[in-house]
């Protein structure tokens, strides 16, 4: 049995409780010598979405990295301590990190998709995980972009360039090319930056949809938005963890005067 | 990580903006010089070559498969030079091309910066040596080697020509290929990673289609090289100007006929002139590889 913790409601609803996704214990992240991720400790819930805020450089992007592995990409990036994914540890001898990368989907930044076709885009992961079959693809792809609420708008040219679509509708598609590799939980870095207001809407309405099915844990620099996208949330600074719980308690009875000081617009 | 703040664009400084139309404008009067010498080699080169069609048909000269420019009964029949230029091309491609594609793969995606900066000056050194000592390579050492290994009676023929322009193509198409796959953005690989497929995967499948334009170009570029190559082909293929679809015979290129025959045949003679026929045509075969280079690199750097 995985583990389960009570957390109460995020809209003041009766105890529930929650099923464990992902349990952190002692994380730390190193640039060289350089610490990024200072002994972090913290459970995420099955599909919920969490909101990570902070100044910038405080370390969020390399805590959403440490959670599929990411920063071993990047050259002389050292981490310690356990990161359970359904209490396996992902860090555990044996684990595969292209395995554990398929479970646990990443959207960037900036949306990135590749030069190719929409279809070709979306269907990029499953192609990777062994599916060949033409009609099978073509249902993962359709699902995947009613799922990424992109269907409509591209429905009838699924052959033209992803780099036509307009940036909101490209990261939309980068949401769809990551669904469609059906992951348990879903990293988003800031995934509405680049977007302007409607689009930002779009992508917002979709994370609330999509927690339904997937655990999500969103990095945003934008407070309204970890406000109105997320449960819970959490407050680095310095690569810490200093505070963590429920949205609306954070915003509006901080326990901490550094959280206090960050979200009233003191510092950061 | 970039910050939000920082894609936007400041407003530009006027005087920047002049500049920039003033170079262009040099850049452009250079390019359109550049532009009319080649339309005046070009118009050279067909004047030249009209001539033998008043004596000898055009339509013998592109079909004809035989080259006899001094028995009595003359032929300037293009085929076999075009067999023998295409059989010497066709080989230096398959060795050269996947070769190219390995270490340009390599150097972008795989090795260490230290072996990186080892290998691209030691293949531009491949660039700087003369074509001359490539040949004597060929004649001296190649040719004996062949002829050994494949029990031949003569090691100078089209597969020797193969190797060596293959190794002289190498510079070019690893070059610009590689530039092209390091052009593809750092975020294409990592959407790729992130989504579980290995560094392998992503390579094939993300990295080359993503660069595919500018590798097509590089290829092309190195090709061209291949079949504009004189002296080399000259002196290691054999130079006997026959149809042939084996390796391991005697060829002569288009580039060989000229360089060997233009010294010996009189002035205004049909002979004469038909080696600036082979010239024009040899000239619209490198300019076609070229502009389709040209093609695609700009279709590569729109994305
Ligand atoms: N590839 C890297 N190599 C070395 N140091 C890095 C690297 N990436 C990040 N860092 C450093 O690690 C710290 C945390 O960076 P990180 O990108 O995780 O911050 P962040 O909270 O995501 O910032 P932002 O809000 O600006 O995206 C920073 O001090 C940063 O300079
Ligand atoms: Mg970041």
């Amino acid at each position: 049995m995985p583990p389960t913790v009570t957390i109460r409601g995020a809209r003041g609803d009766t105890e529930t409780a929650r099923r464990i996704k992902i349990r952190i214990e002692g994380l730390s992240v190193w640039y060289g010598s350089l610490p990024a991720i200072k002994d972090v400790t913290v459970d995420f819930g099955a599909n919920r979405v969490t909101a990570l805020i902070g100044p910038s450089g405080c370390g969020k992007s390399t805590f959403l990295r440490a959670l599929n592995r990411m920063n071993e990409v990047l050259p002389g990036v050292r981490t310690a301590g356990r990161v359970l994914l359904d209490g396996r540890d992902i860090y555990g001898p044996g684990m595969d990190p292209v395995e554990i990368r398929a479970k646990v989907g990443m959207v960037f930044q900036r949306p990135n998709p590749f030069p190719f076709s929409i279809f070709d885009n979306v269907a990029y992961g499953p192609r990777r995980h062994g599916v060949t079959s033409r009609s099978e693809l073509y249902a993962i792809v359709e699902r995947s972009l009613h799922e990424a609420a992109l269907w409509e708008e591209v429905a009838d040219r699924l052959r033209s360039p992803a780099l036509n679509l307009s940036g909101g509708q490209q990261q939309r598609l980068c949401i769809a090319r990551a669904l469609a590799v059906e992951p348990e939980v879903l990293l988003m870095d800031e995934p509405a930056s680049a977007l302007d207001p409607v689009a930002t809407g779009r992508v917002e309405d979709l994370i609330a949809e999509l927690a339904r099915n997937y655990t999500i844990i969103i990095v945003t620099h934008n407070m309204q938005q970890a406000a109105r996208v997320s449960e819970t949330t959490g407050f680095f600074l310095h690569g810490e963890l200093i505070e963590y719980g429920p949205t609306d308690q954070m915003f509006t009875r901080p326990k901490d005067p550094r959280t206090e000081a960050y979200i009233t617009g003191r510092f950061g | 990580m970039r910050s939000t703040l920082s894609l936007r664009p400041g407003p530009r400084p006027r005087r920047r903006a002049t500049e920039g139309r003033q170079a262009e404008l040099v850049l452009a009067g250079l390019a359109s010089c550049s532009l009319l010498a080649l339309g005046l080699i070009f118009v050279f080169l067909v004047k030249e070559a009209l001539p033998l069609f008043k004596s000898y048909p055009f339509e013998d000269f592109v079909r004809g498969l035989e080259w006899q420019p001094t028995s009595t009964n003359v032929r300037f029949g293009l085929v076999p030079l075009l067999a023998g230029t295409f059989l010497v091309t066709l080989g230096a491609a398959v060795i050269a091309v996947p070769l190219s594609l390995g270490v340009a793969l390599f150097v972008s995606e795989v090795a260490p910066k230290r072996i990186r900066e080892l290998l691209k000056p030691g293949l531009e050194l491949l660039a700087a040596i003369p074509s001359v000592v490539y040949g004597f390579f060929g004649m001296v050492v190649l040719a004996r080697w062949l002829q050994g290994v494949f029990g031949l009676t003569s090691g100078l023929n089209a597969f020797n020509g193969s190797i060596l322009l293959a190794v002289m193509a190498l510079p070019t198409m690893v070059t610009l290929s590689e530039d092209a796959l390091r052009a593809v953005p750092e975020s294409y690989r990592n959407a790729s990673l992130a989504m579980g497929a290995s560094r392998w995967e992503t390579m094939i499948h993300v990295t080359l289609p993503s660069a595919r334009a500018g590798v097509a170009a590089a290829v092309i570029l190195g090709l061209g090289r291949v079949i504009g190559e004189t002296m080399t082909v000259l002196m290691v293929t054999g130079n006997a100007a026959q149809i042939s679809f084996s390796f391991f015979d005697s060829v002569r290129t288009m580039t060989a006929t000229i360089a060997a025959e233009m010294a010996e045949c009189a002035w205004g003679t049909p002979h004469y002139h038909a080696l600036f026929a082979v010239g024009a045509a040899l000239f619209l075969i490198t300019f076609v590889f070229n502009a389709v280079a040209d093609i695609l690199l700009r279709r590569g750097a729109r994305g």
